[in-house]
């Protein structure tokens, strides 16, 4: 008998290798986890895939006079709503300002990840756990907090006034949305390319140095492709939550400045519009599902 | 430099390197000369990189001096020194293919497309890499990935080239392959080597002249001849080759007093009363019974019990226990009848000027 095989019905049959045993084997290899992967399973699809579906088919179907949704009359009314001009000034605003945060995340975010990555040990540690520490209070309550700072009898506006430049005027509009974000989302730039960065060979910077580049060539030639991992995927990290955002918008934004997130809620809650909210949302879904495909291909090994 | 020397290629004076409270480098003054195949020896931690590395630019002096053919280089960056560098394990740019890893260095000084190009065909050439330009460095052997390194530090035509323990990957023909290789390389293309390693032998076999280093310390300098026949002192005698250390205290000029008492003679080049080893090389002694110790040889030998016979084809190695020490005695084999066996006296000889004194 040879201790490898968990067929014991037959000894002769296992001490013979067989395609057929290989085949079991490899089956078993396959389903490995199955079962205690299971309740993960039915969370996802309960709370998650069925309501994806349930917004896919509701873009489909017909808003009656009453405000409900009929689900019947199958058309694709929403999806050709989606060309008019008010729905084009909000997605091309929010595509704007997701990518001008993505921007200054990265750029902010590139150097801060280059340096805690060339600290020691216990730096680097320490200055992980003060990135990550925002996440310990609630998201909107920063985003209320930055609300109190930005308004026009704020600490902000007090020092500007005191110094004499006069009342700030942030709050509600793009510059406060944009800065809320950025303040957000930084966390989520810093981290994959402290990740990517952090595994580059230092020799390798070195070498470049050695071989007559420039510091400025060093980063160029060898330190920014060799990071290009952790750039695509802070950047999709980023711009992903940045263009559906809903709670930034909406307390650092006010009225004036909706962007998607906020439009789509609209739809919903006040418009009563949910086939068209449902197209909004189904929209914004296949873009992100993009981004995170391309993620993936470029920079999800880095994770 | 002044008088009629030439310009060393390399010249350090009083240069020491601290890290924090490390002292990886103490105080070395070291020349190396213009086509100089020179390689710096010694156990781990002692100083051998980071001598390199400030050579390199890589990291600067704390104290002293360092010049490059008569330029003081202070704090002159890596980029702008006339010296490449092939580091341990390469550092090769794993994102970018053989050519243009060889062609980096050019292109950063900024050299012409066309000449750019030819100069890395030849050295691609050059080093059998032929056909293998397109590939990346993970695509390559050991062994390939090593040239790859070379021709890219070379193509630069350094004045020096310094090279960290570049053969430390291989297995071992293809060291000893690639050990024949940077000889000829080096000798043709007339540039100085620096070549740091662990391994003696290869630093013996590929050097004009070796430094043996020790915690930070600069303990010899020579030709691997006056390094294994004439060691300046007890590190270097024990470091290099395979040797007896027996230790005593100067008597006079020629004769040290041994710990068990027995005098015997040696030129010992140290004040009486300095403790002091002998170095004795196994090969170097003779070995017979009491009786044959030829006259002319009785201040220069010593006698004790055969403890063990070890037959290894060509030679036969006794080891000798003699009062408080054990000598490893390395003879040409002879015939079984007459060799002395485990349990016999023996006295070993030895021409007297083949016996080092080394002081600590
Ligand atoms: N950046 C550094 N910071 C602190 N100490 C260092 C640094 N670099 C080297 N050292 C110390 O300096 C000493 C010499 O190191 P070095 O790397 O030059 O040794 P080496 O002779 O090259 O050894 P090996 O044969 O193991 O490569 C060691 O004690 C080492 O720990
Ligand atoms: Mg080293």
């Amino acid at each position: 008998m040879t201790d490898t095989t968990t067929r014991d019905d037959s000894a002769d049959a296992a001490a013979v290798a067989t395609p057929e045993l290989e085949a079991v084997n490899e089956r078993q290899k396959r389903r490995r986890g199955l079962w205690l992967a299971l309740p993960a399973w039915v969370y996802l699809a309960v709370f998650f895939a069925i309501p994806l579906a349930i917004v896919f088919v509701y873009s489909f179907a017909t808003r009656n006079r009453f405000g409900g949704t009929d689900l019947s009359g199958w058309n694709l009314d929403s999806y050709r709503a989606l060309g008019g001009d008010l729905v084009r000034a909000v997605l091309v605003r929010s595509v704007v300002l997701a990518v001008i945060t993505t921007v200054i995340c990265l750029v902010i975010s590139y150097p801060f990840a280059y340096f805690m990555a060339t600290r020691s040990t216990r730096t680097r540690n320490l200055m992980l756990v003060m990135v990550m520490i925002p996440f310990w209070t609630n998201f909107l309550v920063r985003n209320y907090a930055w609300y109190v700072i930005l308004g026009t009898d704020g600490p902000l506006s007090t020092i500007t006034e005191t110094v004499g430049l006069g009342e700030t005027r942030f709050l509600f509009t793009q510059t406060a949305v944009v800065l809320g974000l950025v303040y957000g989302f930084l966390p989520f730039m810093i981290l994959p390319l402290y990740a990517s960065i952090e595994r580059i060979d230092g020799r390798l910077l070195e070498a470049s140095r050695d071989l007559y580049a420039t510091g400025a060539q060093s980063f160029r030639r060898v330190l920014l492709p060799l990071s290009m991992p952790g750039i695509v995927a802070g950047s999709i990290l980023v711009f992903i939550p940045s263009l559906g955002a809903y709670v930034t918008p909406v307390i650092l934004g006010g009225a004036k400045t909706t962007l998607l997130g906020g439009y789509i809620v609209t739809q919903f809650l006040e418009a009563r519009n949910w086939p068209f909210g449902a197209a909004l949302s189904s929209v914004l879904m296949i873009i992100m599902l993009g981004a995170t495909v391309v993620y993936f291909r470029k920079g999800g090994q880095t994770l | 430099m002044g008088g009629p020397s030439v310009t060393a290629a390399v010249e350090l004076s009083g240069v020491t390197k601290r890290f924090g409270d490390v002292v990886a480098v103490d105080n070395i003054d070291l020349a190396i000369a213009d086509g100089e195949f020179f390689a710096m020896l010694g156990p781990s931690g002692c100083g051998k990189t980071t001598t390199l590395r400030m050579i390199a630019g890589l990291e600067f002096p704390t104290e002293g001096s360092l010049q490059i053919f008569g330029d003081e280089m202070g704090t002159l960056p890596p980029n702008r020194r006339p010296v490449n560098t092939v580091f341990q394990n390469y550092a090769l740019f794993p994102h970018m293919s053989v050519r243009e890893n060889v062609s980096f260095g050019l292109r950063m000084q900024g050299m012409s497309k066309s000449e750019t190009a030819s100069r890395t065909s030849t050295l691609i050439e050059l080093v059998q890499l032929g056909g293998m330009e397109k590939r990346k460095p993970d695509q390559l052997s050991g062994g390939q990935q090593q040239r790859v390194a070379l021709a890219r530090a070379l193509v630069n035509e350094p004045k020096v080239l310094l090279l960290d323990e570049p053969l430390g990957a291989l297995d071992l023909k293809l060291r000893q392959e690639m050990q024949d290789e940077l000889k000829t390389l080096q000798r043709e293309l007339g540039v100085s080597f620096v070549f740091v390693t662990h391994d003696q032998e290869e630093a013996l076999t590929m050097s004009d002249r070796i430094a043996v280093m020790h915690e930070g310390r600069l303990l010899q300098v020579g030709s691997a001849e006056e390094i294994y026949e004439r060691p300046s002192n007890r590190f270097v005698a024990d470091f290099i080759g395979q040797t007896n250390l027996i230790d005593g205290t100067v008597a006079d000029r020629d004769t040290i007093v041994l710990a068990n008492g027995s005098k015997v003679a040696a030129t010992t080049g140290h004040v009486a009363g300095t403790s002091v080893a002998m170095s004795l090389r196994p090969e170097a002694m003779h070995i017979g019974r009491p009786e044959d110790i030829p006259a002319t040889h009785a201040t220069s030998s010593l006698t004790g019990t055969v403890t063990e016979v070890n037959y290894l084809g060509v030679a036969l190695v006794y080891r000798i226990a003699v009062d408080w020490i054990e000598l490893e005695v390395r003879a040409p084999t002879v015939s079984e009848v007459d060799r002395l066996k485990p349990g016999e006296t023996a006295s070993v000889w030895w021409a007297r000027e083949t016996a080092q004194v080394v002081a600590d």
